[in-house]
């Protein structure tokens, strides 16, 4: 009971800070003129710094470091180095390579050139190294795994601990979510053996959930980790190998002998089986990507009233509303990491159905 | 176009937490936890199974304390009836020895009175006989006082003799 008052304060106390943290980091932007759109894009986005509140080099920003592999072989600095400057004037050299940064991408400037120059919208005289950067979203994916790590470590503990008994505490907390995943996804989706992908269902369950959490979480800036395109690329990627890693022979001679269809429809059918092999996790990757990128963009739309009319006042107005849809979100957070790892538990489960005739 | 633009050091660095968290999780949570949770489950399936057990085992406990109070109060009935009748026979035997004893009192006492009544008529036969001589004395006595008399009594006496 005592954690489940302190928990409500915690979210509460969260959503406050989201709404004056989010105000105050647009606050200086009210004297130039105000682009909700880059705004709220440069949100959503990646980044390679994470940054807090302010400007330029007034501006409160926790460095990250950039690890980049150009054509010199690998460097590394922190992004620091740049000194706020996103346009590609500030060069870094590193190992005999001069980079640049620009909207958040690394080029490594052709030899001879001081700034980035830009030709018909691309870049005219710069190349893009591999970028391995611990970016805001790596580093939120750290998080997230430590996050992870902490809390589930103690939950094992207690069970290897005390055996068979009732759980408590922080036990008892994630117990209910790990028998939801076990009995409401795996065992509802997977006929046979669905122990064997418990590991994986409840990893991505709790990654996705934790990622969407931290997404809420105004004073780690709200890093948008399970919005990225590239994340949940991966995850979907995860799913596709397990489905195809597991499948078995039923599955396959159903795809290309389907039973009672007759042989002039097969031209049609099979191409959309195998269609439905990549559609499937396609449509995982863009739901998830796009429940949590849109409900991002709202809740910075929302406070962008604000500084559109560059009015304190509106803010009457946007910050209940903001407050609503972050409440919503909450929702939305469990909502889509349930969706995930259902629909996995669903087309693993069709992938391991044994024949049935 | 960036946010739907795929960065590949952004899904190597996804990949490699993934696995790790994967690898980690399914060692130090998910193994204890779902091992835990199982057993428990089998725990608690068993010991409804056993409730239901003891349930039957009550019922069949309780029938059988039915049948043996049953069983204890015919016996009560027939040890009553037993004693009942024992009762009854020690009295009837208690009342036929009486009845003997008390036949067997009044016979001897019967036979008591009977000598006593035969000595009693003894007694008085030899008083009378005593009485008769003495009185049959003084008649004679009287009779004899003449010579007469005295002739006609032995004449009588002779006669008696001779009816005899």
């Amino acid at each position: 009971m005592k954690f489940r008052t302190y928990f409500k304060s915690l979210v509460l106390t969260f959503l406050a800070i989201f709404a004056f943290a989010t105000a105050n980091a647009s606050g200086d932007e009210g004297k130039k003129e105000f682009d909700p759109v880059s705004f709220a894009t440069h949100h959503v986005l990646d980044a390679h710094e994470i940054h807090f509140w302010g400007e330029g080099e007034s501006s409160f920003t926790v460095p990250l470091p950039i690890i980049v592999f150009g054509t010199e072989g690998m460097a590394v600095f922190m992004s620091s180095e740049f000194h706020h400057d996103d346009h590609g004037h500030h060069v870094v050299e590193k190992n005999g390579m001069s980079f640049v940064k620009s909207h958040e991408k690394i080029y490594q400037l052709n030899a001879g050139e001081h700034h980035l120059k830009m030709k018909d919208g691309e870049v005219d005289n710069a190349t893009k190294p591999f970028d391995m950067s611990i970016t805001k979203n790596v580093a939120t994916l750290f998080l997230v795994a430590l996050v992870l790590i902490l809390v589930f470590r103690s939950v094992g503990k207690y069970y290897a601990k005390n055996g068979a008994v009732a759980p408590k505490g922080l036990a008892s907390w994630m117990e209910p979510l790990i028998l939801f995943v076990r009995d409401d996804v795996a065992k509802n989706n997977i006929k046979t053996g669905p122990e064997r992908f418990m590991p994986f269902l409840l990893t991505i369950f709790f990654f996705i959930l934790c990622g969407n959490i931290l997404g809420l979480i105004p004073i780690l800036t709200n890093p948008n980790l399970t919005g990225n395109i590239s994340v949940t690329i991966t995850l979907a990627l995860f799913m596709l190998v397990m489905q195809l890693i597991h499948s078995k022979k039923a599955c396959w001679s159903h795809m290309f002998m389907l039973p009672g269809v007759p042989i002039a429809l097969y031209q049609i059918l099979v191409p959309i089986e195998l269609a439905g092999i990549i559609i499937k996790p396609v449509a995982l990757l863009i739901r998830l990507f796009a429940n949590i990128t849109a409900c991002h963009i709202i809740v910075i739309s929302l406070i962008s009233i604000i500084f559109v009319n560059q009015s304190a006042a509106w803010a009457g107005l946007s910050v209940p509303m903001a407050l609503f849809i972050s409440v919503l979100e909450i929702l939305v957070a469990f909502l889509q990491a349930y969706i995930f790892t259902m629909l996995s538990a669903l087309f693993i489960g069709m992938a391991v159905e044994e024949g049935h005739h | 176009m960036d946010l739907v633009t795929p960065s590949f050091g952004l899904m190597i660095w996804t990949t490699l937490v993934f696995l790790v968290l994967l690898l980690l999780l399914k060692k130090f949570a998910w193994k204890p936890v779902l091992t835990a949770v199982k057993e428990r489950e089998s725990k608690i399936d068993e010991a409804l199974k056993a409730a239901e057990m003891a349930k039957l085992d009550m019922a069949k406990l309780k029938s059988q304390n039915e049948d043996m109070k049953k069983e204890a109060l015919a016996a009560r009935e027939q040890m009553m009836r037993e004693a009942k009748e024992t009762k009854d026979t020690i009295i009837a035997e208690a009342k036929e020895a009486a009845k003997t004893e008390s036949e067997k009192i009044m016979v001897s006492a019967r036979e008591e009175i009977k000598s006593e009544k035969n000595a009693a008529m003894a007694e008085i036969k030899n008083q009378v006989a005593v009485l008769s001589i003495e009185i049959a004395e003084k008649v004679v006595k009287e009779k004899l006082s003449s010579d007469e008399k005295q002739k006609t009594l032995v004449d009588n006496l002779i006669e008696d003799v001779t009816l005899n």
